[in-house]
């Protein structure tokens, strides 16, 4: 019967909303100063940021003279 | 009639809570926090690379661990396992079905996998002992498109569908583990956790969801978006979420604090957002767009402060190699380019 069943999942939304409910929070200011310490203490190992120069990048094959 | 009513009323009642212990906790924004903090020079990267091969257009990319190989999906119905730096084709392997969505690179290396339109996950054996690639499992149980998949390990897969649910499958026995239900759309995306323990995906029903893999709970609900989540990902550090829509923006949400800490967006940017990847420090968001452009974001400033323009059409897939050396993407152009 869908109206039993509808009940069935209602329970369902509810008992997901009281568990969700439940979780605790941390304050925002705490959470905002460890991302930002996150990114600033891992920052010199980010070569997408810092920059990768020719001589450590792999994707870059290093020249070579040659004298001729 | 009466439980239903009492039920409804319960529910509104819970959420009106939820929304409550947010705003409880919300004692500042992150865009105050990091005020102190300068914006990220303009951040300028060339193509390094361009993977030429597949006949039509790319759906999905992966990085193998090692940061040198990656997996690329197309309709032409071929995956091909690349050598980024040489740009060699490894492996160039068949599909039954042409209509793939996703693929992904097992953490060991041994294996990849592939789904799309025929509702399967389809893993292959890249280290067979005869040297050909066959299929090694057909995980099928979704009964919607394959969107999503992701590996745990050699033995364990996660994958997300159309159907609306998302699957932890033992690929060994080809059997469902667990089913994480409750989304009310189509399942678009999934990423893991630097841990392992937890997944999060997004939706057509414009939220994401934290799920503890092994509970098969769903923990944490994030609304915010105003339209389908195409993409999503782990902030670095595990403690965050970043997710793309079709609402044109990229936001942060903080698993701790359970809430949206900022949006990226730009009046500038008038389309859909189909794949984001963070950067190592994760101070760089790089997310693609359906203008056939990358833009990068400056995680903690929400200011663009690059893009990567070089794709003749869409870009749908993008990723930053583990040890964060390049970003890969791909797109509806048929190439991949590799980019630092």
């Amino acid at each position: 019967m869908s109206s039993a069943s509808n009940l069935v999942a209602m329970k369902k939304v509810v008992r997901q909303l009281r568990f969700e409910a439940s979780v605790n929070r941390v304050k925002v200011s705490q959470a905002a100063v460890d991302l930002q310490q996150f990114c600033l203490q891992n920052a010199l190992q980010d070569p997408l940021l810092t920059g990768v120069s020719s001589s450590t990048n792999p994707f870059r094959p290093k020249r070579v003279c040659i004298f001729l | 009639m009466g439980e239903m009513e009492q039920l409804r009323k319960e529910a509104e009642s819970l959420k009106d809570q939820i929304n409550a212990a947010r705003k409880a906790v919300q004692d500042t924004t992150l865009q105050e926090a990091a005020a102190g903090v300068a914006v990220v020079g303009r951040v300028q990267m060339k193509t390094r690379k361009t993977l030429r091969g597949h006949l039509a257009k790319i759906y999905a990319m992966h990085w193998a661990t090692d940061s040198k190989l990656c997996v690329s999906a197309s309709q032409d119905g071929k995956l091909i396992v690349w050598d980024s730096v040489t740009t060699n084709k490894v492996n160039a392997i068949p599909l039954k079905s042409s209509w793939v969505m996703t693929c992904a690179y097992a953490p060991s290396g041994n294996l990849v996998a592939c789904g799309g339109l025929d509702n399967m996950c389809s893993i292959y054996n890249l280290k067979g002992k005869d040297g050909n690639v066959k299929v090694m499992r057909e995980l099928a149980a979704h009964t919607g498109y394959l969107s999503c998949c992701r590996f745990i390990s050699d033995t364990e897969i996660i994958t997300s569908s159309g159907d609306c649910t998302c699957i932890l499958w033992d690929i060994e026995t080809g059997t469902q583990k667990t089913v994480y239900a409750g989304h009310q759309g189509d399942c678009m995306s999934l990423a893991v956790s630097p841990d392992f323990n937890f997944f999060i995906s997004g939706a057509c029903d414009f939220t994401s969801k934290l799920w503890d893999i092994r509970e098969g709970t769903c923990r944490q609900t994030f609304p915010g978006h105003e339209s389908d989540v195409n993409a999503i990902g782990f902030f670095p550090n595990g403690n965050a979420v970043i997710t793309g829509s079709d609402d044109t923006t990229c936001k942060l949400f903080d698993l701790r604090a359970d809430q949206e800490l900022i949006t990226y967006q730009d009046s500038s940017v008038m389309c859909g957002v189909t794949s984001l990847a963070p950067s190592l420090s994760g101070r760089l968001i790089l997310a693609g767009y359906d203008d056939f452009n990358v833009n990068i974001w400056d995680a903690l400033k929400a200011e663009r402060v690059g893009v990567l323009a070089g794709h003749d059409n869409r870009v749908s897939c993008i990723g930053v190699s583990a040890d964060g050396m390049a970003c890969c993407t791909g797109s509806w152009d048929s190439f991949l380019k590799i980019w630092n």
